[in-house]
């Protein structure tokens, strides 16, 4: 019996209309759940990456992986471990102030070392990247002084050092 | 390559110049407005061009071209209701995995988007039903579109692509440039099993007392026919064609125990049900074949060769997977396994003693309505008789497709054309048309039901227009007989609009006759070896036979759908009857 499982798929994309449709298509179709989805250039302008977050059991994850790569403008997956590749999410939320609570808000970002990018009468807008934990403990702490509004983006993520060791396509 | 590379012409003619280099030689399509550009060209181009009544059968009839000839089958229309009407049969030749380009007109470039007159987004409709589609809107990227739609629908595990071309496109100047080579980074079919997993999947033979090859559609699509033989004589194991593969393997071939699943035979779906080992080549365990999963083949070990990765495992876990050309595998597997069985050859004579027992005791069959009225398995087992193994058949969807499946003995691969998958209803007569158009010489039959031929039957004007004498043979039992079926199981013979009337209304013969064919009836047993032949004489015309059927015969065997293969009934409340030491 396999359990669920958080996993991060990095996919390199041919540039080119309709592959974000495509790849939504084939998730929503074969009824896999993303959980996140960020797209972006890469280093080469003929490619974009796609980081995706599935929440899925081993067996099922494996056909995710070999469906996608039957899409004609796939170029290449590879399964981001946690512990070998960096993996950061941006959050912009806004949180509500008074003159007694915005120092305390200030040290909660100070100690997460997240950034006020807005000041206003009653509120502070807060900038924070990271990983989903340290994004997940910030929103914690931040939650009892009154969350006004968030926004927060897909997970971004590389492995590190030289070269990803890739599970598809050659 | 070409010498035509560097000449200026406008989007349309590189269009049909890129066809014509792509090697198409026949394509079935209906002009319009935004794809009219094209027909201009085409009007001057050796690749024939046959138009057809509707959109739904220009693309069955490129469907059943390519499975009679193995080639790439073209189909082309017009945008909005052009281009939807070709969404059925695009979803039918990727389930089968048929190689088809479709060709679709767009409104003008800068009107995309615009809820323009007859417009449709065909890309973003056909992206889940289709292997890949193109969106062109440069009458530069046309000839590398085709180049690429031609050579994704034929290689690797063959399918569905839809090439999509803005007028404006077509209309604009451009320089002909033919792709010497293409490179697509994310498309690299896998043609050659691993050595490593040929060496395990030889080893797993040689270990198995009760193995069964388990063929599928793949053997076809891969012309692998003449190895499977080969292997299937080195093991000695019985073969199971699925619905797809009929004809992969002679039917009059000792080991074959015929078709497995919903309606196979006794002793296919038990044999898969009892083996220790299934060596599955091309099949993709679908649920017609497995019944309930969970309880299917519980015994066996998988061999799983297929050339598309995502089907190992899929459904069912494979201990040993082959991905690759199936050919290849199975010529990789011969030598492999020839050197285990030089070290030890397992003994099937026991495994051989239960299969043939199961044969003997519950061959197909059926009985002759005792009101006198012709029985479907008759007629369609009298056709498959007379017209004979050279013959390609063609059926529609339903009751008549699984009799049809199980009456006609198949000897030769690309002799069964069906819809599998997808099980289009009115697939069958523009599939025959195309299957003729394809291979001229062979007498094609169509063996429709009386609910599919009114789906698509205007075709048969085609045919009667563009000299393509398709024979067809309806088996009117009157009603939507499958379908009638379920109810007289399920539902309590509540037969909720199922009841077609199609003995009355319309009158078939005269039907046929009004569309240029000739036609004739046949309602009694005694009529129907003459009108056959008779059929079988004309061929300078199609000819449509509708044979009045009594209505309440149905397909046995039978797994109910969601029931475990092991409940397979024979007959109504008819199950088979195990000896102990079986069960």
């Amino acid at each position: 019996m396999t359990t669920k499982q958080t996993h991060t798929l990095s996919v390199l994309v041919e540039n080119s209309p309709g592959v974000l449709a495509r790849v939504a298509s084939l998730f929503s179709r074969r009824g896999y759940n993303i959980d996140s989805l960020a797209v972006g250039p890469t280093e080469d302008e003929n490619i974009s990456r796609m980081t995706i977050v599935i929440n899925v059991e081993g067996h099922a994850l494996e056909q995710v992986i070999q469906q996608l790569d039957k899409l004609i403008n796939v170029i290449s997956i590879t399964q981001l471990d946690p512990i070998t590749s960096v993996q950061r999410e941006l959050l912009l939320v806004k949180v509500f102030t008074t003159p007694v609570t915005r120092s305390q808000v200030l040290e909660t970002v100070q100690l997460f070392r997240a950034k006020v990018v807005d000041v206003a009468q009653d509120a502070v807008t807060i900038e924070a990247t990271g990983n989903a934990e340290k994004i997940q403990a910030l929103l914690r702490v931040l939650e009892p002084f009154g969350i006004l509004e968030l926004v927060q983006s897909g997970l971004v993520a590389m492995s590190r050092g030289l070269k990803p060791g890739s599970i598809s396509n050659e | 390559m070409s010498s035509e590379n560097g000449t200026k012409m406008t989007g349309a003619t590189s269009l049909v110049k890129s066809l014509e280099h792509a090697g198409v030689d026949v394509m079935f399509g209906i002009p319009g407005g935004a794809i009219l550009p094209a027909y201009d060209p085409i009007f001057d181009s050796p690749i024939r061009h046959i138009l057809v009544r509707h959109e739904q059968g220009a693309g069955h009839a490129a469907t059943g071209y390519a499975q009679a000839t193995g080639r790439v089958g073209v189909c082309i229309a017009t945008s909005g209701p052009g281009a939807t009407n070709l969404v059925t049969p695009l979803a039918d030749a990727q389930m089968d995995s048929v190689p088809i380009v479709a060709i679709t007109g767009q409104v003008a470039s800068g009107a995309i988007g615009t809820d323009a007159f007859q417009e449709a987004d065909i890309r973003g409709i056909t992206m889940p039903v289709t292997k890949h589609n193109y969106l062109v809107t440069d009458a530069a990227d046309i000839p590398r579109a085709i180049a690429e739609a031609f050579h994704i629908a034929r290689t690797g595990r063959p399918g569905a692509v839809l090439v999509d071309i803005a007028k404006d496109a077509m209309q604009n100047q451009t320089v002909f440039n033919w792709p010497e080579k293409l490179s697509l980074a994310g498309y690299n079919p896998i043609m050659e099993p691993e050595n490593s997993a040929v060496r395990d999947a030889a080893r797993l033979i040689a270990e198995s007392a009760s193995p069964v090859l388990y063929v599928g559609g793949g053997v076809i699509k891969s012309n692998a026919h003449k190895e499977l033989l080969k292997l299937a004589e080195l093991t000695g194991a019985p073969v199971v064609t699925t619905l797809m593969a009929r004809g992969g393997f002679p039917d009059s071939h000792q080991q074959h125990l015929g078709m497995p699943g919903m309606h196979g035979t006794v002793a296919a779906v038990t044999a898969l049900q009892k083996a220790d080992l299934l060596i599955t080549l091309g099949a993709r365990f679908d649920d017609r074949v497995t019944g309930k999963l969970s309880s299917f083949a519980p015994l066996a070990k998988i061999i799983h060769a297929d050339i598309d990765p995502a089907e190992i495992g899929k459904n069912r876990r494979a201990d040993v997977a082959l991905v690759g050309d199936l050919k290849r595998s199975i010529e990789a597997l011969i030598p492999a396994l020839t050197a285990e069985y030089s070290k030890n050859k397992p003994d099937l004579s026991a495994w051989w003693i239960q299969l043939n027992s199961w044969r003997s005791r519950y061959p197909l069959g059926y009985d002759h309505p005792e009101d006198g009225s012709l029985s479907p398995q008759f007629v369609i087992e009298r056709l498959g008789k007379i017209a004979g193994p050279e013959a390609i058949y063609v059926s529609g969807v339903g009751q008549h497709q699984m009799w049809a499946s199980q009456f006609v003995s198949y000897e030769n691969p690309r002799t069964w054309l069906n819809s599998g998958g997808l099980g289009t209803m009115g697939y069958s007569i523009p599939a025959a048309m195309g299957a003729k158009v394809g291979a001229p010489d062979k007498v094609v039959w169509a063996i429709d039901g009386d609910g599919c031929f009114q789906m698509t039957n205007q075709e048969l004007v085609t045919c009667a227009l563009n000299n393509i004498p398709i024979k067809v043979a309806i088996i009117n039992n009157e009603s939507l007989g499958m379908v009638r079926q379920w109810q007289t199981l399920f539902y309590n013979q509540r037969y909720s609009n199922t009841d077609l009337h199609s003995k009355r209304i319309p009158d078939f013969a005269k039907l046929a006759e009004a569309m240029g064919c000739v036609g004739l009836r046949c309602d009694s047993r005694d009529d129907v070896d003459r009108t056959i032949a008779q059929a079988m004489e004309i061929n300078d015309q199609p000819v449509v036979v509708d044979f009045s059927v009594h209505r309440d015969a149905m397909v046995w065997p039978m797994v109910a759908a969601g029931t475990s293969n092991d409940d397979i009934v024979i007959a109504r409340s008819l199950a088979p009857i195990w000896d102990s030491q079986e069960l």
